[in-house]
């Protein structure tokens, strides 16, 4: 039964993993474009909620009514000020100057917030749990993989049935064509910066109340989120779904062998993967 | 009426002036534990270490198009292997740098099979969680101190000399040597053939590849030879500071963001970016590191600047406006100065 409950807890763990990947799937999708900065842009979101739930005293989740506008317009500033200057044939610019972004991100919020590790009080939510089956399940994580759930169906009716993501798929294919249709491609990739940070404000602001957080952990969400990604396969957002819980799951499996094994067994599993289906396990498009 | 002569050269000028001047710098460095305080030849030290990794990121990332985020992984490897080749092995710390070279070799050879397979940006992240699983692994070996680390015993460190001012000037013999060979290796690997091969690959992949140079393999070289050297500098590095632990030597700032920055800064793809680049970054540090985490924000900020306003660094500046070259890798056509009359 420790092992069901360890599968079951890992399954929970890949719903906030997936998060953390939708949005840096989301603008791979659109225009290329892997940004180093995603799992630092990830904790300043779950600063922004700290900050919010301190100063108007509000509940984590009533905090995220501020923190996605906020992370939203810092995506599409960021986009249309900095980002769309580095796209092009070229991979090295979009890389170094997304690198030295995370420089930035995480020393801002080192002299902002000290490297003091940081936590969002939810309440009753963060030991809230139910049983299921003889298994305790915590209710935040059921949340945190329910939101998951609602937000990757959410881009994918986005991606698929609006306007919006239908100018998504224009530039994806050919930007040059989109152009010519009457698309600025620099306003549409703006908007995908937007919803994909709007996403990762969600991403933050679960982790933020689930996990201690402090200015240097970034890096660690990026790795979780890229892994996710690639387990998935390409521009997959269901499949992204499906690499955060294989991911989750080869973590709290590992670290039940052995406590110190629980980040090796998730990157080894990924590495396993990459050696057998370097395309991932659902693939799309092609990178 | 003029018959043109044209002529095909490589060295300029300016290319033996610099000669001339960098072997005269050479002497004075090798000369430096006579001149300098211990102060100082340290931070030269530092300075020659960072000069090497910089170059060799600069070989990967600027000529064979291998963005990594993870050459962390090598140069804790190195020192790591340093540490336990001397502790465990009871072998001579010159002779356990050179093995963790080789190691190195040996290991980043499945390593690259493996990464190979991501392109880009994804292979940048792909390096970094490999280092990722070479810091985690070390961490759990507790015979080196586990995720605390341990220090170099005392009777391996008065091995290398016998009092601790000919143990440094050693040790810095030591990082001027191998930038010295870092630096002349990269030159030499580029007036070669394969190292033609790696500048086309640099220029116009497709265009290489139409022309029958098999890219993979070239790429696959660089990654190979890159990381035996890195892990080499890493040995060194850690040879130096004499204690060693999994966050120090997998530290992605100090060995990647670092050196990134010092390569961005002066100017990728060209041998003479990294030199001014690591000359520039002292520089900051010395002056700006009292500010501490401000520093690096400045340092992220001018790095970003330069990538959109200057993608060719400070170097590239300079070439293009002077048509400067110091170490002469390229073919420069020239008209002849003497005519023939008719």
């Amino acid at each position: 039964m420790d092992w069901v409950n360890s599968i079951v807890q890992g399954i929970l763990l890949g719903g906030l993993y997936a998060l953390f990947a939708a949005g840096l799937s989301l603008i791979f999708g659109v225009m290329r474009l892997v940004n180093i900065a995603h799992g630092d842009l990830i904790v300043l979101a779950a600063y922004l909620g700290l900050t919010t739930t301190i100063v108007l005293g509000l509940h984590p989740l009533a905090a995220l009514m501020l923190v996605v506008p906020i992370m939203a317009a810092i995506g599409y500033t960021l986009q249309r000020g900095v980002l769309n200057q580095t796209l092009g044939e070229d991979i090295l610019p979009p890389l170094l100057v997304t690198f030295g972004l995370s420089v930035i991100i995480q020393n801002a919020l080192l002299e902002t917030y000290s490297a003091d590790p940081q936590k969002m009080n939810a309440g009753g939510l963060e030991t809230a749990s139910i049983d299921i089956a003889g298994l305790s399940l915590g209710v935040l994580p059921l949340l945190t993989f329910a939101v998951a759930i609602v937000v990757i169906a959410g881009l994918q009716w986005i991606f698929y049935r609006t306007a919006l993501g239908r100018a998504f798929r224009a530039v994806s294919d050919n930007q040059d064509i989109a152009q010519l249709m009457g698309l600025n491609k620099r306003h549409i990739f703006g908007l995908a910066m937007a919803l994909s940070l709007a996403v990762t404000a969600i991403a933050g602001v679960f982790l933020g109340i689930r996990t201690s957080f402090d200015p240097s952990i970034g890096g660690g969400r990026l790795i979780f989120g890229f892994e996710a990604v690639i387990i998935g396969g390409l521009g997959n957002l269901w499949g992204t779904l499906a690499g955060g819980v294989i991911l989750g799951v080869a973590q709290t499996v590992g670290a039940k062998i052995n406590p110190g094994w629980q980040l090796l067994a998730g990157h080894l599993v990924f590495l396993t993967i990459l050696a057998f289906r370097p395309n991932g396990l659902f693939p799309k498009v092609d990178g | 009426m003029t018959n043109h002569n044209w002529q095909i050269i490589r060295s300029t000028n300016a290319s033996k002036a610099a000669a001339i001047l960098g072997a005269i710098i050479v002497l004075i460095l090798i000369a430096a534990p006579l001149w300098a305080g211990r102060g100082d030849l340290r931070l030269i030290g530092e300075l020659l270490l960072y000069l090497s990794l910089a170059s060799l990121w600069n070989l990967m990332a600027g000529y064979a198009g291998l963005v990594s985020v993870g050459q962390q992984a090598y140069v804790g490897f190195g020192g790591y292997i340093l540490f336990a080749l001397t502790i465990f092995g009871g072998l001579h710390p010159l002779l356990a740098i050179a093995i963790a070279g080789l190691l190195a070799a040996a290991i980043s050879i499945p390593v690259a099979a493996l990464i190979f397979r991501l392109r880009g940006a994804y292979f940048a992240i792909g390096t970094w969680v490999v280092a990722e699983v070479f810091r985690l692994v070390f961490a759990q070996v507790s015979a080196l101190g586990g995720g605390s680390g341990s220090s170099l015993p005392v009777a391996i460190v008065k091995s290398i000399a016998a009092n601790r001012s000919g143990r440094e000037a050693l040790s810095y013999w030591l990082a001027l040597g191998s930038a010295i060979a870092v630096v002349t290796f990269i030159y030499v690997f580029l007036r070669s053939k394969r190292g033609l091969a790696l500048t086309a690959i640099r220029d116009n992949e497709l265009a290489a590849s139409s022309l029958g140079i098999d890219i993979w393999r070239t790429k696959f070289f660089v990654y190979v030879v890159v990381s035996a050297l890195t892990a080499i500098i890493g040995a060194l590095i850690f040879l130096q500071k004499l204690r060693i632990s999994p966050d120090a030597a997998f530290s992605v700032n100090d060995w990647t963001a670092f050196v990134i920055f010092i390569v961005v800064i002066g100017g990728i793809g060209t041998i003479e970016g990294p030199i001014i680049g690591t000359l520039l970054f002292f520089v900051l540090r010395e002056t700006l590191a009292d500010l501490g985490t401000i520093y690096l924000l400045v340092l992220g900020f001018i790095a970003i600047v330069i990538m959109l306003k200057a993608p060719k660094g400070i170097w590239g500046l300079i070439k293009d406006r002077f048509d400067l070259q110091l170490f002469p890798v390229n073919y420069r056509v020239r008209r002849s100065t003497h005519f023939e009359g008719s």
